[in-house]
């Protein structure tokens, strides 16, 4: 299935709902897209939904490590919440489950930002 | 599926449908010769990681050249060939994803994924001149009494390789 991206505001922060496959091609440049798009509205602190993310490869795996370290140099910050048990042991495989914070609850990955700093630009 | 040594080969374009392409055609053969989920995952994953390979590293996402691809099923395992028509590359030389230094890297995770998804798992040099990525997972046991699990030989070259 294609990746499908919805965002929704919480206060200051951002929650990207992610659905399908964040793969080589389309599903890696909407994900670069949306999180570019965030950017630009000086939306910084963002929290990348994965629940119904099932599948990611390598190409995706970069993209995400992309748009970390593309938030990270905006003064922002990246999140990841609800990772499906195969997104889950693929970051566990490839050490990015050190790199990234990973929430099972939304409400705990919206909190942890209001106890770092107020997003760039805000 | 039945115990007699099965060959598949087809040849793709150097174009991201041919990620697709491949890893749905790998994962039918997976399916048939009884591996399950799990298997077919890595299985299905290493191929597209080994196209990705070949589409972008191996023939530098140049539409005249072509990438290769095998499938041999012989009563033991299923064994996955890669060739593209770059100028191959060397195994020893490819970076470690899981180095603190390139943890943050946005690319260089193919090869190692590969490696971790298959049992064997090598890079020879193809007759085309690039590189030719051989790779293996053992059948599941009920359709492999025989070597219970065990002693299965090393993938073999493609031919001409």
């Amino acid at each position: 299935m294609a990746l499908r991206a919805t965002h929704r505001d919480a206060g200051p922060s951002t929650v990207v709902d992610l659905s399908g496959k964040i793969t080589l091609g389309e599903g890696s440049a909407l994900l670069r897209k949306t999180v570019r798009g965030l950017l630009d509205e000086k939306r910084t602190h963002i929290v990348l939904n994965l629940a119904d993310v099932d599948y990611i490869d390598s190409s995706g795996i970069g993209e995400l490590v992309s748009a970390y370290t593309t938030v990270k140099n905006r003064g922002g910050d990246l999140k990841l919440l609800h990772l499906t048990k195969k997104v889950h042991d693929l970051l566990q495989l490839t050490k990015l489950y050190t790199v990234f914070e990973v929430y099972t609850e939304e409400r705990a990955a919206l909190n942890s930002f209001q106890q770092a700093a107020p997003p760039a630009g805000a | 599926m039945g115990t007699d040594p099965k060959h598949l080969e087809i040849t793709l374009e150097t174009q991201v449908e041919s990620v697709n392409l491949a890893e749905e055609m790998c994962l039918r053969v997976a399916e048939a010769a009884g591996f399950g989920e799990d298997d077919c995952y890595k299985i299905g994953m290493s191929v597209r990681e080994g196209v990705i390979n070949a589409f972008h590293y191996g023939n530098q996402e140049r539409p005249e050249k072509k990438i290769h691809l095998a499938v041999d099923l012989t009563g033991e395992k299923m064994i996955i060939h890669v060739l593209d028509e770059g100028t191959g590359f060397t195994l020893a030389n490819v970076p470690d994803p899981l180095a603190e230094e390139n943890l943050l890297s946005t690319s260089g995770r193919g090869i190692f994924l590969m490696r971790a998804f298959m049992d064997e798992f090598d890079v020879v040099p193809g007759r085309t001149g690039g590189a030719e990525i051989v790779m293996a997972k053992k059948l599941p046991l009920q359709n492999n009494p025989g070597t219970n699990g065990q002693g299965s030989q090393g993938a073999a070259p493609a031919q001409g390789a």
